[in-house]
């Protein structure tokens, strides 16, 4: 089995919310520099997924490993496993609002994990942090508050923020629903030198189109389970099944 | 008719005056701090994820908030220490009472400045592998006391004038010292247009300088 590289492997993975069942048995393992694209209707366990691999959400069944550790969910790992203190400085999140800390400048947004967490000196952590926004393209706004930046802005920082944590991998969460269609361009831009520099990401995604240009894989989830599963090119362009067929149709305008 | 205003006699026992207000002062100054320590224990209590936790701080909390200070102070000098069987000086008395009072506000301001706090602002610090301290500490703290500061610095003014009421039991504070004055003097006009006067010069300019940090706290608004 591959599951010895897999940067994460999930198996049997199931989410109960009380009596609702939003996953059911997810077996998937992520391989290095992979993009893997999650698509699928609203309600369908996209969101609960991803947030399962860096236990945002405690799953109900099955397990997720990390580097081949088994995950657990407390803070600390004992005997092998890994907890979520060291998971989540490996496998960072963009969320959908940001979260960018509103009493925090950029530059404080972005060093705060260094500083804290990884226990850099402040001038490494700002040395970096001003690479990273040069990379974003906002090295001027180092300086300024979230609320004084557009959301494509933001959502920049909040990709830089996750990077400064050098992760290993990268959770991202339709990054671009909560923005302006005139601002979702530069968000993905920046998504997309990631992949290109060979960063391990999980994109759950409303964007066929990027998904279709930068996912090398692509699931296609239904009802909390995978419905299918193949290359970015077989899923989106070629899509066999009713189902999904129908389902990618809502996206061709 | 008019009345002849003689500020000469209140003046001669401005000293009197003085030391109320030093007295103020250290019961509010005291009060504060005390009042910090319980209600943030109360607020941390109210959160916790123990019932009966929750229901001892609320308890508490209902009690101090529902019943009128004066009475509280007069039943923990009078009644108290019948009931223990020990003496409570009106020091202690006024002191303890004070503190757990304000403490009982001063515990609902700085739980819901914490709640104010959006439940992402948590998620994204865990994000970034903060532990639960880190995170309350360097991200939900800050937001959380700017939420709570323009409640805290009201109830803090509303503190220093309760003080008065210090005076049923005693305590040399500017109210009580007033009355002092006013009994040697026999000018209670004067007297007590002074002690306004005071009690207004130590919360104004407290007044301003907290609006001047809560400008300062706006500033990534
Ligand atoms: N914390 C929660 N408590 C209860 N139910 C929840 C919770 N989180 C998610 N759910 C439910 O789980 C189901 C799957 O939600 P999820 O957010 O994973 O879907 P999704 O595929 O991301 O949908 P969308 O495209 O709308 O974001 C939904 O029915 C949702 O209402
Ligand atoms: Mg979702």
């Amino acid at each position: 089995m591959t599951t010895t590289s897999a940067v994460i492997s999930v198996r049997g993975l199931g989410k109960s919310f009380g009596k609702l069942e939003v996953l059911k048995g997810i077996d998937l393992d992520l391989m290095p520099g992979e993009v893997l694209g999650v698509i699928g209707p609203s309600g369908s366990g996209k969101s609960t997924l991803i947030r399962c691999l860096n236990m945002m959400e405690v799953p109900t069944a099955g397990e997720v490993r990390f580097q081949g550790r088994p995950v657990t969910p407390k803070f600390r790992g004992r005997g092998g496993a890994i907890g979520t203190g060291e998971l989540r400085r490996k496998v960072g999140m963009v969320f959908q609002h940001f979260n960018l800390f509103p009493h925090l400048t950029v530059l404080g947004n972005i060093t705060a994990g260094p500083t804290k967490v990884l226990g850099e000196s402040r001038a490494e952590a700002e040395a970096h942090a001003m690479d990273l926004l040069g990379q974003v393209g906002l090295a001027d706004k180092a300086k300024a508050y979230p609320a004084h930046l557009s959301g494509g802005q933001k959502q920049r920082v909040a990709i830089a923020r996750s990077l400064a944590m050098r992760p290993e991998v990268l959770l991202l969460d339709e990054v671009t629903s909560a923005l302006d269609p005139e601002l979702v361009g530069e968000v993905l831009a920046v998504i997309r030198r990631l992949a290109d520099t060979g960063m391990t990401m999980v994109l759950v995604t409303h964007e066929m189109g990027f998904a279709a240009d930068v996912a090398s894989r692509v699931l296609f989830m239904e009802g909390g389970r995978i419905a299918e599963e193949g290359s970015a090119e077989q899923i989106l362009r070629n899509p066999t099944s009713e189902r999904l067929r129908s389902f990618l149709s809502r996206f061709h305008s | 008719m008019t009345y002849h205003w003689d500020f000469y006699t209140v003046m001669q026992s401005f000293d009197l005056m003085l030391w109320g207000v030093w007295i103020t002062f250290v019961y509010t100054l005291g009060s504060i701090l005390i009042g910090i320590v319980v209600g943030a224990a109360s607020c941390y209590a109210r959160l916790s994820r123990f019932w009966w936790l929750r229901l001892i701080s609320r308890s508490y909390q209902e009690l101090f908030r529902c019943t009128p200070l004066l009475v509280q102070i007069l039943w923990a000098y009078y009644a108290l220490p019948m009931l223990l069987g020990i003496s409570i000086s009106n020091t202690t008395a006024g002191l303890l009472t004070l503190s757990l009072y304000v403490g009982s506000f001063y515990a609902e301001i700085f739980r819901g400045g914490i709640l104010a706090v959006d439940k992402g602002q948590r998620e994204a610090s865990a994000a970034i592998g903060m532990s639960s301290v880190q995170s309350m500490r360097y991200i939900i703290m800050p937001q959380a006391i700017k939420n709570m500061l323009p409640a805290f610095i009201n109830q803090s003014v509303i503190q220093l004038k309760n003080t008065s009421l210090l005076y049923a039991i005693s305590i040399a504070e500017l109210t009580y010292m007033t009355s002092v004055v006013t009994s040697e003097s026999y000018r209670p006009l004067e007297a007590y247009s002074l002690a306004a006067v005071l009690y207004f010069a130590m919360l104004f300019p407290l007044t301003q300088i907290a609006d001047h940090f809560e400008r300062r706290m706006r500033r990534s608004d």
